[in-house]
């Protein structure tokens, strides 16, 4: 056991003080913080020039309703010819010209818009949007169904969803909670899982582990290495962590100030996938907005989070130690990397389709397909952490733990008699057939 | 003499190869035990076995005399054949790392590295990363490692391959020294010539059997072909002058400016009386006893195929 420890720590403490450690450590959370924040600077920043629009508008009288300005876009309607206007055209005070043909309603493709540069993607699709919206009321006003009517019909729905105890639930934060958990679980297999097959081609391409297991059990020595990686990982999502919430908090301080406009929030939650439609509106009046701060503050509450952080830690801590003595089997089985290629399909294919079918059952968290890879050893780390957001039944759960648990020994015990064979195996390409007969060698 | 490691009756077989087959040595304290044999032989699968690194398949191994086990590890020391270093860390921080491993604690570990590297002048290069360190300099370090924890029984699988000459003499060196503080030990080698000089007691292993063991001496004088080179100046007819039943003329030919002849000696007969023979009609430049070589003996032995201890 003491000498684990020290494999352990010297896994441990050489990763931690390597340069690329310390790198991924900083800059890691600088790119977390830049995918909160720049979103938010885009959106207050980018588009405050007013783009003034000449409309040249060649419609019957009846139809010509002047075209809504926004913030960004700014209409002004002009009697001139187009030629004339072309012609007396000022890049420093219109940003283009847009022409209406005279059928707009029939035919909607007689629109134009003239630009000196390259025409920008946002004013066009706000242009192309106020005409569509436009056209639709002209073509209702031709059929006899006027504004006024109109508005009145127009009805916005924002479903509440409780559980049958009356709590307010919410599908999209625990969709979002559940996915990012997920996610995290996959990525964190991934990058570690790797780092433990890389330390034992390196110990077996530098000629040290005959040295090293004369004085440990191989397994110890393995152990020790899955262990210490993981220490690692933890510590580097720690801080990750830690970094990412100062720089977020000291950024948003700074950079965004305090009056930011319910819009920019708007457009920032709306990034973030969030109900669209209540954010919208919540950019109308300050009333709404608040009511769905305290939405979101209720649905937080609903989610069961130390239910969450408890599995997060389970399944994180059982996919990782369940891949890693894979990945430790297949780096023993080598001679380099170049040669783990056959080895590695077969073990990142669940997880590759673990991650792809999260994807979908963030739609549908209890369906057939859903219950079945959240209860298998190799896919459950990442599909279950999905589905526990939405609620999972108990015997379910100590069924995929139960079998995350048994898969990660089962694991273990099938690496550890590869990797005791392998690491001693220089020069020698092996096979699956091989890889078979290992598991039954004496000691 | 008290033995220190006793392999009986050892098997092991990987699936269709079998790499030992009742392999029993017996290694006593003090010696310097040679195991013998060509490539693939067996040697290094009966060192793993010996270094609890894999199992055998059948057999028992004695310590001490008792049962081999994990606590052990800390009285052997290994070099095995395949040997390196961590590449990308710090020379000291990674000997005492496999200091400790050996069960030495670390502030033990300190002072007996600092006196191994102040013996091979490498100080200056506790901080250094191996990486920056010549294959000579890691080839010392190396053998720091594997005698820092004074191990009663010091095991070397082939210790003279890849070493350059001046760290192989330096390591000769250091192993006489050791044996002479009482440590034991076992080398490897292919090369037969080359540990003769050391080794006092030798075990032959081909083909996963082992054909011969026992001291060198005794080795030496069993296989023993009596058979003597004699430089000398004077006729053919003089030599056979010199000559009665008890001796065997086996080659006679010109060497240099006289006569070189090699004679077996039948028996029990006394080599003076030869040479009193000889002094009378021949003039002798040298006489010399053709020893055999360990590769001879070796090809004796498998040639005889059959298996010969010798004790004591």
């Amino acid at each position: 056991m003491n000498k684990i420890l020290l494999i352990l720590q010297r896994e441990y403490v050489t990763r931690v003080k390597k340069k690329s450690f310390i790198v991924m450590t900083i800059l890691g959370p600088i790119l977390m913080a830049a995918i909160a924040i720049v979103p938010i600077l885009i959106a207050k920043y980018s588009d405050d020039k007013i783009n003034k629009i000449m409309v040249i508008d060649q419609r019957p009288e009846i139809f010509t309703t002047m075209l809504p300005s926004s913030e960004t876009v700014l209409f002004v309607n002009s009697k001139i010819s187009l030629d004339s206007a072309k012609r007396a055209f000022d890049p420093e005070k219109f940003y283009g010209i847009l022409y209406l043909q005279d059928d707009m309603v029939k035919n909607p493709g007689g629109a134009m818009l003239f630009t000196e540069k390259q025409a920008n993607l946002s004013v066009t699709n706000y242009i192309e949007n106020s005409l569509e919206k436009q056209i639709e009321q002209d073509k209702l006003k031709a059929e006899g169904i006027d504004q006024k009517t109109l508005s009145s019909i127009e009805t916005t729905v924002n479903l509440k969803t409780l559980s049958l105890k009356g709590e307010e639930n919410s599908a999209e934060l625990a969709t979002i909670v559940g996915f990012i958990c997920g996610f995290l679980i996959y990525l964190f297999i991934f990058l570690y899982g790797v780092q433990v097959m890389r330390g034992v081609i390196e110990e077996k391409t530098n000629r040290i582990v005959e040295v090293i297991i004369s004085s440990v059990k191989p397994f110890e020595l393995m152990m020790g290495k899955i262990i210490g990686i993981a220490l690692v990982g933890l510590t580097q999502f720690l801080l990750w962590i830690i970094l990412t919430l100062t720089i977020t908090t000291i950024a948003s301080k700074v950079i965004i100030d305090p009056q930011t406009d319910a819009k920019v929030v708007a457009q920032t939650m709306k990034i973030n996938n969030l109900d669209q439609r209540a954010l919208e509106e919540l950019g109308a009046t300050p009333k709404v907005k608040e009511d769905a701060i305290t939405k979101v503050f209720s649905q937080l509450s609903s989610i069961n989070f130390p239910l969450i952080i408890t599995c997060f830690f389970i399944y994180f801590l059982g996919g990782y130690l369940l891949y890693s003595a894979l990945f430790a089997a297949i780096g023993a089985a080598v001679d380099n990397e170049t040669e783990t290629q056959q080895f590695m399909l077969p073990v990142t294919i669940p997880l590759i389709l673990a991650f792809i079918v999260a994807q979908s059952i963030v739609q549908n968290p209890d369906s057939q397909l859903g219950f079945w890879f959240s209860i298998f050893p190799l896919t459950s780390p990442v599909v279950m952490m999905v589905r526990i957001a939405f609620g999972v039944p108990p015997w379910e759960l100590a069924l995929s733990i139960g079998l995350l648990i048994a898969g990660f020994i089962g694991a273990t015990w099938l690496a550890g008699r590869i990797y005791r064979t392998g690491i001693l195996l220089y020069g020698k390409k092996v096979n699956y057939k091989e890889l078979a007969k290992w598991l039954f060698y004496k000691g | 003499m008290p033995n220190i490691l006793e392999v009986r009756n050892v098997s092991k077989a990987y699936d269709k190869h079998v790499a030992l087959e009742n392999v029993s040595i017996t290694i006593n304290k003090g010696s310097v035990f040679g195991l013998l044999g060509p490539n693939g032989a067996g040697k290094t699968s009966l060192i793993r076995i010996i270094n609890q690194i894999t199992a055998p398949d059948s057999g028992q191994i004695l310590f001490d005399g008792k049962p081999l086990s994990p606590q052990h590890t800390a009285q052997i020391g290994y070099l095995p054949e395949e040997r390196g270093l961590y590449r990308k860390m710090e020379v000291g921080e990674q000997v005492l790392y496999l200091a400790q491993l050996k069960g030495l604690s670390r502030a033990d570990a300190v002072i007996k590295l600092k006196y191994w590297f102040e013996k091979f002048e490498i100080k200056d290069w506790w901080k250094k990363k191996v990486e920056e360190l010549s294959k000579g300099m890691q080839q010392k370090v190396q053998f720091i490692v594997t005698v820092v924890h004074e191990p009663k029984l010091l095991i070397l699988d082939e210790p003279f391959t890849g070493f350059d000459p001046i760290n192989a003499n330096l390591i000769k060196d250091e192993l006489i020294e050791l044996r002479k503080k009482g440590t034991t030990i076992a080398l490897s080698t292919h090369r037969m010539e080359s540990v003769e000089e050391l080794c006092t007691h030798i075990a032959l292993i081909n083909k996963s059997r082992k054909l011969l063991e026992g001291p060198v001496k005794e080795v030496r004088k069993l296989y023993k072909s009596n058979v003597y080179a004699i430089e000398y100046e004077g006729t053919n007819i003089g030599l056979a002058n010199s000559m009665w039943g008890d001796f065997e003329l086996i080659e006679n030919e010109p060497f240099g400016d006289w006569m070189k002849a090699l004679i077996k000696v039948k028996g029990d007969i006394n080599t003076n009386a030869l040479l009193q023979g000889l002094i009378n009609n021949v003039t002798i430049h040298s006489f010399k006893e053709l020893v055999p070589t360990m590769n001879d003996i070796f090809i004796q032995s498998v040639t005889n195929n059959e298996i010969q201890t010798i004790h004591e």
